[in-house]
């Protein structure tokens, strides 16, 4: 499992990078969110990978990682999700503003000279 | 009295963060009546400002090096629940943020307030979410305070609309959002590591670390570095902040002029109190890169004022060259360079937030006149300096639009000496504040410089060299607007546009007159930095009360 999540990490991460070095403001939005999404499950990756564990102490379990899953994470995780959905939302608003008011889609707000 | 006050003030910590978010909520209940936010956000400001004053007297009252104001919003135990925590530096941040924020919403509420909507909630985010990053103990708690900041310094930015500034957010915008993944990564790294988010206890864990983990959180820190690096305007990331300063209102602008020193602030903070003390896992070469980053953003940003042609690049530009000598002083940990630099922390910040308002005030008077001269390209690149979205408005509204004031008689006279006033603090020459800060930090380089003598003179020549080429550009601008035009109409400025400057420009003065009891303070800020532990010690004693 740790090969298959790093290597989704990987692939959204390279996708985001080459996206946000694309001239057009909506290419830049996409590879934005899936920078986002990329670092969200690194984020989630970092308190240790289970399946079918539980973040709630039972007694007679001794408590660490082997037997538990951490919650922080995940918390970060909720927190990181909604911060990100609300500025990449901000930054589509300002996306259109500028199309609006430039009438180009270029980042620059105008195109390459030929 | 003091059994009163000693029951309260633990509870003030958290005022700085609650009062302006009470605020925007009040204002946002208030509606659209601009007049009456206007007055509620500056209330709200010099409350902010005494509730600081009020924290940085008892941090300094309680005469311990490191005395540290506690609070625990959720009254959970401590590596467990969120912990704001207030020391000599935070007190002083908020202290310079709440004097900044007084003058702009004052600026703001002549005209700028009515350029669009919501400008003095926004305001008012904007500050919570300043004061928060300077009072949270917390790493996380940081990123989301961060986040606040820049959510309300977008919709700021944008604040009067426009192709130039909806272009320069989106770059601004842009480049935030790859900041806080930075930042994100950094932190989940720092957190696998340690297990734990709050920065005492963090550094408290650093020493037990297994040594096959110390790679992964050198590598966490440094992802976290360079987050912190891109919002503190350091070269070569900085590229977007001249272009996104110029184009953003004065007040906002002025405003502004904190936020690159929450990166700084971030950096001082992470870096005294984690990676420094350790000897285990001492960076070796974190400090010299740190003081090589802001000797190189300090040399390419004095080079650059020279390019300046409008007033707002100069102050953008007087933005770079603090930010990067906070930051190469900040790799020294010198006590008592670190000291100075914080005295110039004060005096640089609250000059360059006057600088843009005294820009405001000269472009407008030149576009007056200028308007239908073919603007150069360089010009043409600006955003103008006021515009009222052309919108229908109600008899009301049109009456509303009139700006507020009376006139002040002699206004060249008054801009070109605020003008100078401000070419004097950024240039570093006497009478002003900023010649007693750049002495207070060539005093010890000199004296530091046996032991690391390359770095330490390269600092100490850039420092006098940066005064040198910023003194050349401001002459330069000041022969241009003050001198060169004739025949131009008188601009008219109001009193409630030029007391914040004439203020803030007074309190520089002041700051002069009682450097002293200052530099003692900002003194021993620096010096309880550099000894984290009590630092340490408040924050991980610190009990819950009981019901």
């Amino acid at each position: 499992m740790e090969a298959l999540l790093s290597i989704v990490i990987g692939v959204l991460a390279a996708c985001g990078v080459w996206l946000v070095l694309r001239p057009r403001t909506f290419q830049v939005l996409v590879g934005l969110s899936l920078l986002g999404y990329a670092v969200n499950l690194f984020i989630f990756a970092m308190g240790s990978l289970s399946t079918g564990a539980e973040p709630i102490v039972r007694p007679g379990v001794p408590a660490n990682l082997l037997h538990y899953t951490d919650p922080l994470p995940q918390s970060l995780v909720l927190t990181a999700i909604v911060i990100g959905f609300a500025t990449t939302a901000l930054f589509l608003v300002v996306l259109l503003a500028l199309r609006g008011l430039a009438g180009t889609d270029h980042v620059d707000g105008k195109e390459d000279d030929p | 009295m003091t059994v009163w006050a000693e029951h309260a003030m633990p509870h003030l910590v958290a005022v700085p963060v609650l009062l302006p978010l009470l605020t925007a909520a009040a204002m946002l209940l208030l509606g659209g009546k601009r007049r009456s936010q206007a007055v509620l956000g500056g209330v709200s400001c010099i409350g902010g400002l005494l509730v600081g004053m009020a924290l940085l007297r008892w941090v300094d009252a309680s005469g311990a090096t490191g005395a540290v104001a506690v609070y625990l919003p959720g009254n959970w135990s401590v590596p467990f629940g969120i912990v704001l925590a207030a020391d000599r530096l935070s007190a002083l941040m908020l202290v310079v943020t709440a004097i900044l924020a007084v003058a702009a919403v004052t600026f703001a509420a002549a005209r700028w307030d009515r350029a669009g909507v919501h400008f003095h909630t926004l305001f008012q985010i904007q500050l919570m979410g300043l004061n928060g990053a300077f009072l949270t103990a917390d790493l996380f708690n940081l990123f989301v305070f961060f986040e606040v900041t820049l959510a309300a310094s977008y919709g700021l930015l944008l604040h009067g609309s426009g192709p130039r500034r909806a272009r320069a957010g989106l770059h601004y915008i842009a480049m935030n959002l790859l900041a806080s993944s930075f930042f994100l990564v950094g932190v989940a790294m720092l957190y696998g590591v340690t297990g734990t988010l709050n920065m005492a206890d963090m550094a408290r864990k650093l020493p037990s670390i297994p040594a096959e983990d110390v790679g992964l959180l050198h590598a966490g820190a440094s992802i976290l570095g360079i987050a912190f690096l891109i919002k503190a305007a350091a070269w070569p990331l900085n590229f977007w902040l001249t272009r996104a300063y110029a184009a953003a209102g004065a007040p906002v602008a002025a405003l502004f002029a904190v936020l690159t020193k929450v990166g700084v602030y971030s950096l001082l903070r992470i870096w005294t109190l984690m990676l420094r003390p350790q000897d285990k896992l001492d960076t070796p070469f974190a400090g010299e890169v740190l003081t090589l980053v802001g000797l190189a953003t300090l040399a390419l940003s004095a080079v650059g004022i020279l390019t300046a042609q409008q007033p707002r690049r100069l102050a953008a530009f007087c933005i770079v060259i603090s930010a990067g000598t906070l930051l190469a002083a900040t790799g020294f940990s010198s006590a008592a360079l670190l000291g100075g630099a914080l005295y110039y922390l004060v005096a640089s910040t609250l000059a360059a937030g006057a600088l843009f308002l005294v820009a405001e005030l000269i472009e407008r008077s030149r576009e007056a006149h200028d308007r239908l001269e073919t603007l150069r390209d360089d010009e043409a690149d600006f955003a103008p300096t006021y515009v009222v979205a052309d919108v229908p408005r109600s008899p009301e509204q049109v009456e509303d639009e009139a700006p507020v004031g009376r006139v002040i008689a002699g206004p060249m006279a008054f801009l070109g000496l605020c003008f100078a006033g401000c070419a004097l603090l950024v240039a570093g020459l006497p009478p002003m504040p900023g010649f007693l800060a750049k002495f207070a930090m060539l005093d010890p380089l000199m004296q530091l410089s046996g032991a690391v003598p390359a770095t330490a003179w390269t600092m100490l020549v850039l420092l006098i060299v940066s005064g040198l080429l910023s003194t050349l550009a401001f002459s330069r601008a000041g022969v241009r607007f003050f001198w060169a035009p004739s025949g131009r109409p008188l601009p008219r400025l109001r009193i409630i546009e030029t007391a914040p400057i004439a203020g803030l420009l007074l309190l520089m003065v002041a700051l002069t007159v009682f450097a002293e009891p200052v530099l003692r303070f900002s003194r021993s800020a620096a010096s309880s930095l550099l000894d984290p532990a009590p630092y340490i010690q408040a924050i991980m004693s610190a009990v819950p009360k009981s019901r």
